[in-house]
């Protein structure tokens, strides 16, 4: 019981929260670019963040259900249609056995770049490392350690009956009544939030003033590894050498060319350029729906701001996932085998 | 992060990895990764709903170092890496020697000497820093970075040793390449080495190379 991928779409690739407890050997976290998106399509169809998602990049692909699902999309606005109707992102939605998902191939700018397709009970895939994500440039994790290619089937680990209360199922999904926290709302920001780097004391003045209050523009240059920044030169005040240390999501360094690259999902794992800031985590999800040609400005906050907007997000997602037990308890009722994880 | 210097010393990375090993140890709620670097140490955690605050987490840690941090120096697995030196597999050697007057034989015996240590792995997977050799090692980067280096090719610069996983770019001297297979993902662990292993480099020649390179890859 799977789905047949019929296209590919540009980049899309399986992604959980990355790859835990392996950083200090090489290895690189990957996991979804947009946390936020992968977390809410997850919680949408009763699975734990654990799961992988499906990472669609800009044009999507063309999916046929090959046995009923639940499944659910969050993140950008790519134009989803499911049987050539349009799908409501950020809720469950019921696919029949021969449904195809499609996507825009000539997305609107301006609505995001990345969006999560999670399907009730996940996609069958080998975990390495303890993670279910995909590390494209060391070809592991995922999908063989790759990208969806023509042809993929992907088998689904808990499709659901085909019986006379699948319509039943529908209406439910269909009446239920959804609140997203708003902590978890993606708000547009005019400007991504940031901490001061390890090396911020390092940077002339003139350099950290234009960081906080200049436009950056994101080039072509920009991927899953990082997003390479144009944009006025930040400069040392005298130029160092540091020694390579660990780097982490949404780190800002600067090479000796003076422009900035935000370091993102399948960054090194150390590094030897001078950091500048880091992006809060809140605001990654932000930066992650940018795509090249978007412009990016920086203010600062602090760590206790960034602190409390994690500790709230956190409580929101716990406070969704409570909200959505009848969903889970559903779906497990019709689940084609028995649930071998707790609701 | 944690730091506990400025420079390419021995002492301060052997404190560094000392220091993540007592944290390792420590298993404290909400950390996901500890990497050690020369100098510093990150500790990466995820801050799960009701914590850890970055204030809670610094606080355990300082507990966790409140009585020092004893420094073993007969910690850490002992790792033998053969490696086959110049010729074909080594292209810089000569250059080494002749920037550091010495002859190729004598870069050899300074590089395997005993004592080396892990002090990161890092830049790719399995790919580790090694150090700190005697001084006369201290040949700097290449000006021009090789587009592509091998799978082991064994490079130094600045009294430190890397080994490459190939298919990168690279700047530092190629004095050899040993047949060790420093990654693979199906493998458990699937890196080599880690974080303060100790290294004993050990000369082989070509034909060896070769068999072990085979035995490697079956």
């Amino acid at each position: 019981m799977s789905i047949t991928v019929l296209k590919p779409g540009m980049l899309s690739s399986f992604q959980d929260l990355g790859r835990a407890g392996y950083q200090h050997q090489g290895i690189p976290a990957a996991g979804a670019m947009d946390e936020r998106a992968h977390r809410l399509a997850s919680l949408l169809t009763g699975n734990p963040p654990t799961r992988a998602t499906l990472e669609i990049t800009m044009i999507g692909p063309t999916l046929r259900f090959d046995a009923p699902a639940c499944f659910a999309l969050a993140g950008a606005d790519l134009d989803a249609r499911l049987g050539g109707l349009p799908v409501a992102p950020l809720r469950p939605v019921l696919a029949r056995a021969g449904d195809a998902l499609t996507f825009s191939a000539r997305p609107k700018p301006g609505r995001g770049l990345r969006a999560y397709l999670a399907v009730h009970g996940g996609y069958v895939i080998d975990a390495v490392m303890g993670s279910e994500s995909t590390y494209l440039r060391g070809r592991f994790g995922g999908l063989q350690g790759r990208a969806l290619a023509r042809g993929d089937v992907i088998g689904l680990r808990s499709p659901l009956r085909d019986d006379g209360r699948l319509d039943a199922l529908d209406a439910a999904m269909q009446d239920l009544s959804l609140y997203l926290p708003a902590a978890l709302v993606q708000a547009p920001r005019a400007a991504l939030r940031i901490l001061p780097g390890s090396h911020w004391d390092t940077f002339d003045a003139e350099s950290r003033r234009h960081f906080v209050e200049s436009d950056f523009l994101i080039t072509p240059a920009s991927d899953r590894m990082g997003y390479r920044l144009q944009g006025p030169d930040i400069r040392q005040r005298m130029p160092r050498q540091i020694l390579s240390e660990a780097t982490g999501f949404g780190t800002v360094q600067v090479p000796s060319g003076g422009q900035p690259i935000v370091l993102m999902a399948d960054r090194q794992t150390t590094g030897g350029y001078p950091k500048i800031a880091q992006v809060a985590s809140v605001d990654l999800p932000l930066l992650a729906q940018l795509a090249p040609g978007e412009a990016v400005r920086f203010t600062m906050t602090d760590i206790a701001e960034a602190q409390r907007l994690d500790q709230a997000r956190e409580r929101a997602y716990a406070g969704l996932h409570d909200a959505l037990l009848p969903l889970r308890e559903q779906l497990a009722t019709q689940r084609q085998c028995p649930p071998d994880e707790p609701a | 992060m944690v730091r506990f210097g400025d420079a390419l010393d021995e002492r301060i990375g052997r404190r560094c990895l000392a220091a993540a090993r007592l944290l390792r140890e420590a298993d404290l709620p909400g950390v996901t990764d500890i990497v050690p670097s020369f100098t510093a140490l990150a500790v990466h955690y995820r801050p799960g709903p009701g914590g850890p605050g970055h204030a809670q987490l610094a606080g355990h840690i300082a507990q966790v170092f409140e009585h020092g941090i004893p420094v073993d120096e007969l910690e850490g697995r002992e790792i033998e890496i053969p490696v086959c030196y110049g010729g074909e597999h080594g292209p810089d050697l000569a250059e080494v020697a002749a920037r550091a007057g010495i002859t190729e034989d004598e870069v050899v015996a300074l590089h395997t000497r005993p004592g080396s240590i892990v002090f990161m792995v890092g830049f790719a997977p399995g790919h580790p820093y090694i150090g700190v050799h005697d001084e006369k090692l201290a040949v700097p980067r290449r000006d021009t970075p090789r587009l592509l280096l091998p799978a082991g090719a064994v490079a130094i610069a600045n009294r430190q040793t890397v080994i490459h996983p190939g298919g990168l770019p690279g700047g530092w001297n190629i004095i050899g390449a040993t047949p060790l297979t420093l990654f693979d993902p199906a493998r458990e662990p699937a890196s080599l080495l880690a974080p303060g292993d100790r290294i004993r480099f050990t000369p082989i020649d070509a034909q060896t190379f070769e068999r072990l390179r085979d035995q490697a890859s079956a």
